[in-house]
């Protein structure tokens, strides 16, 4: 998986539960739950959908490394199975 | 026999529109089952039969508006059933020749011919709601020409496509077409119903406020463990031990899980909790988790899951609208520390929770870094003091204390 893949499957996942909001607009170090305003319901849910899309798993513990778009990237990006 | 009303979806609904019956006329219902939807100021809801019997005529069509309570159908008893079917489709005659007793076979299949309603499964119907089809276009493929699900998926590409629809049935008397609410509207008319509900709220509620900060550390490191053996999907958040906590404290301080009505309180056996859910496109609804004492906290998860998905997509029923006994918000994502509650009107209380976050704790002479939460309490002064809030909130942090019990 390219880095370019990965990062359409981050926004899909993303519009899934923030379908106003525009992923591309987001800065590779904004936090997304701010900058989305998305709850921790709502962003288990993006990592439920990247877990199944990349078959990454992550652990609770893990979470919060998973905060911005660089974080997000790299992580799951060192973790590909 | 029964009468088959027009529902008060909250405190603050006096008009709903009757978008769809999803049952026909003469179709056998059992308490539970949808058998319409209805739109009011918080969105669309599927409305649910109240006890067992057969569907009569519907006496309100599709798509007119009435005053809650008025009634939308009668439910019959089996035997009564056959009996009523004769008087509404020929009242002079009926009602100089006493009707004698059931001689119509209980089945659905005579009565969906009726002229002026299209036959189709309620799927079927629900079906081409959501995909904007108007079943007086849709050709029925199913026995008797009942429209089925395929058909619906079949116009709605005919539709997308551009092509003309498949074949023009008779247009049908009763189905007036729905017309969606654009987004402004709908937002306009949920900032109103929260108005109206608030106002009331503010208007006759003597709230009093008890708050208190809970030491988070024991559930959450159990949480942690227990998350660890769970898979990604099945992982549970913290709020679903907080609802535990709440309804297991609300069986120990029952006075709290209630309905002020009349100049009286009345607890309620079953601890149903309004879950407050913020929507995207503003306003919010509060849909009741039913019986959270009694379960799991996997289970409960899923029940929340389940529960916020449908609140954001719009697919509630009606009795999760109205069946709340008590209400909890939680503010906590959005990194507030305490909330004060609006009481929802009938219900006697709301719990709040703020933000998990660290914060300096005393304990033992020592001073310490702990997991903590606000925990607030807003209670209806008639029907409680605050001694029983205290009591509440004590029993709150100990049922927190002992996560591996939740």
């Amino acid at each position: 998986m390219t880095e370019q893949e990965l990062r359409s499957i981050i926004f899909t996942e993303l519009r899934k539960v923030a379908p106003e909001c525009d992923p591309a607009s987001l800065t590779p170090d904004e936090n997304i739950r701010e900058a989305f305003d998305i709850d921790s319901y709502s962003f288990l849910r993006v990592l439920v959908g990247l877990n199944k899309q990349t078959g990454v798993d992550i652990p609770e513990s893990d979470y919060g490394k998973l905060s911005t778009l660089a974080t997000m990237t790299h992580y799951l990006m060192a973790h590909l199975p | 026999m029964g009468e088959f009303r027009m529902p008060s979806l909250g405190a603050d609904m006096e008009t709903g529109t009757l978008v769809e019956w999803l049952v026909m006329p003469g179709q056998p219902v059992q308490r539970g089952d949808i058998v319409a939807l209805v739109e009011t100021q918080k969105g669309l809801f599927e409305i649910e039969a109240f006890e067992d019997g057969i569907m009569g005529e519907p006496l309100i069509q599709a798509g007119q508006t009435v005053p809650v309570g008025t009634v939308l159908a009668m439910i019959s008893s089996g035997t009564e059933a056959a009996a009523r079917m004769d008087v509404q489709a020929e009242p002079t005659a009926a009602a100089e020749s006493p009707v004698e007793g059931p001689t119509v076979p209980q089945t659905a299949a005579p009565l969906t011919d009726l002229p002026g309603r299209i036959a189709c499964s309620p799927s079927a119907r629900r079906l081409a709601l959501e995909l904007g089809v108007d079943l007086a276009t849709v050709r029925g493929t199913g026995p008797g020409g009942a429209i089925q699900r395929s058909d619906i998926e079949e116009a709605a590409k005919a539709k997308e496509s551009g092509a003309a629809p498949v074949v023009a049935t008779e247009k049908p008397v009763a189905a007036a077409p729905i017309q969606p609410m654009d987004a402004a509207t709908s937002a306009a008319r949920m900032r109103q119903a929260i108005a109206a509900a608030v106002s009331r709220s503010n208007r006759e509620i003597p709230h009093y406020y008890l708050e208190t900060e809970i030491d988070l550390s024991r559930p959450l490191q159990w949480l942690a463990a227990e998350n660890q053996k769970r898979s990604i999907q099945e992982r549970v958040l913290p709020v679903a031990l907080l609802l535990k906590a709440v309804a297991k404290a609300l069986r120990d301080v029952p006075e709290l899980n209630g309905y002020w009505l009349e100049d009286g309180l009345q607890v309620k056996a079953e601890i149903h909790i309004g879950f407050a859910v913020a929507l995207r496109q503003g306003g919010l609804i509060s849909p009741a988790l039913h019986q959270v004492d009694k379960l799991s906290i996997g289970e409960l998860m899923q029940a929340m899951a389940d529960l916020i998905e449908r609140t954001r997509v719009g697919r509630l029923r009606g009795s999760e609208v109205t069946d709340a006994t008590v209400s909890v918000t939680n503010l906590g994502d959005r990194g507030v520390k305490t909330v004060y509650g609006v009481i929802y009107p009938p219900q006697v209380a709301l719990v709040g929770f703020g933000r998990i976050a660290e914060r300096p704790w005393a304990e033992g002479g020592m001073l310490g870094v702990r997991p903590c939460v606000t925990a607030t309490l807003a209670a209806d002064h008639r029907a409680t003091d605050g001694h029983q809030g205290a009591l509440f909130l004590e029993a709150l942090n100990r049922h927190l204390q002992l996560p591996e019990e939740l």
